[in-house]
């Protein structure tokens, strides 16, 4: 990667202060070529459900609309209605139906359409419906002198793998049961005792984190702006391992000659330790680069980070060309 | 979704247009574009009330319509939502081959 003027916030020990070079990001003038000239992408990990990129050389603006699409305007389904047959357990019904909002469905949200406002019926299309029906009773077979309620009682505990699916129209040969079900099976939704019982009618549909928590398709996501150290002089013996000991670990290296010096500072917490220390604090120079935003994205389950961030991108998009079309027609 | 207020009377070049359900989403990324051109004398965004799904957005020029600088962000802001996309898909592709 060629090198860059890489925009400073130096972390003082009483203020956060730019570097003096540095006269804002926000100046100059608008430029795409350059703009595409001076971004990168980086990715370093990525799992099934979690996911750390960087993005250099952006502008915050970008990188924070980024951020909220992925939050509150990317898609997911989660159940939304719930029809309570019976539900003669301790939990209150609202209570119920909210916990059951919560659980995060497999279903992927791009092969589903919103359901219009004034639907009273889903359709296919739109609605994935479940059911859940469990009833607690004594467990008559069990012979031993036990008080453990999985020997005393059958199903004294409702898990999310008890809910059922019920393809509706032709759903059933569309998807199969493993694709559209919780992602989790041990989600405890309730606990019960003999003559408890639920039965219960389970509607999904497909929203947005805007209108509720349950619809964002992500636990987490977040960017930091990625830390900067630089020793100005030479720490070596007894300060070097406690120059060590005020960052985060494998920060600050020791060589064999027992000299400090930066190994990897993009862990580090920026505690800002060092300025306890009077006798340390001159050696240290902490700052954080400006415009290289490390993201950390973590999935709920139904879909892979890395497309969430592209379908997030994407809405960003489309809310510009709708616009555009409404635009062009004053 | 967008509407005009109520500033006919004065010239081509100032207006401020309220777009219906966008946000600081919208509105920060476009502001972050706008403001840098060269004919713009001021770009501002806000939102009037949390409560209320509304975004201010602002534009004064010294000679271009404010009407075409608005048209001009938004394509600029598809570009850059195009090469982000083009971009992070191919590092995705880099990434799963090494």
């Amino acid at each position: 990667m060629p090198k860059r003027d890489k925009p400073l916030v130096l972390l003082e020990e009483f203020r956060v202060k730019n570097a003096p070079e540095d006269y804002g990001m926000a100046d100059k003038k608008w430029n795409f070529k350059k703009f595409v000239k001076g971004f990168s992408i980086d990715i370093k990990r990525m799992e099934n459900s979690e996911m750390e990129f960087d993005l250099i050389g952006i502008q915050p603006a970008f990188a924070n609309a980024f951020r909220r699409l992925m939050l509150s305007e990317v898609p997911s389904m989660a159940i939304e209605k719930v029809m309570i047959k019976n539900n003669t357990s301790i939990i209150q019904d609202e209570v119920l139906a909210h916990r059951l909002g919560l659980i995060p469905l497999k279903a992927d949200p791009r092969l589903f359409e919103y359901r219009p406002e004034d639907a009273t019926e889903g359709t296919e299309f739109d609605t994935l419906e479940f059911t859940l029906k469990v009833k607690c009773t004594a467990n008559t077979a069990q012979s031993k002198d036990s008080y453990r309620t999985e020997d005393l009682y059958i199903n004294h505990s409702v898990y999310s793998s008890q809910i059922k699916w019920h393809p509706i129209g032709n759903q059933a040969s569309v998807y199969k049961e493993a694709d559209v079900g919780s992602v989790h099976d041990n989600i405890l939704i309730s606990k019960m005792r003999p003559g408890h019982e639920l039965d219960l009618h389970l509607v999904a549909v497909k929203g947005i984190g805007k209108d509720h928590a349950k619809f964002s398709p992500v636990a987490t996501a977040s960017y930091r702006l990625l830390p900067e150290i630089k020793l100005t002089r030479e720490v070596s013996g007894s300060q070097a391992t406690l120059l060590q000991s005020c960052f985060s670990p494998g920060v600050i290296g020791l060589g064999p000659d027992g000299k400090a010096f930066v190994r990897d500072a993009r862990y580090d917490t920026c505690s800002r330790n060092v300025y306890r220390y009077d006798e340390i604090k001159d050696a240290v120079i902490l700052s954080r680069v400006r415009d290289h935003f490390i993201f950390n994205v973590e999935s709920v389950g139904a879909m892979s980070p890395n497309i969430i961030f592209v379908e997030a991108v994407k809405i960003l998009k489309d809310k510009c060309k709708s616009l555009l079309d409404e635009l062009n027609k004053f | 979704m967008l509407s005009l207020a109520g500033d006919d009377e004065s010239s081509l070049t100032c207006r401020t247009y309220i777009f219906q359900d966008e946000s600081h989403t919208l509105g920060n990324a476009l502001k972050c574009i706008i403001s840098r051109y060269e004919d713009v004398q001021f770009c501002g965004y806000t939102v009037p009330h949390p409560a209320e799904a509304k975004m201010h957005f602002r534009i004064q020029t010294y000679e271009t319509p404010a009407l075409e600088i608005l048209k001009r962000g938004l394509k600029d802001l598809e570009k850059v939502c195009d090469h982000t996309v083009n971009l992070f898909e191919s590092e995705v592709k880099e990434f799963c081959k090494s």
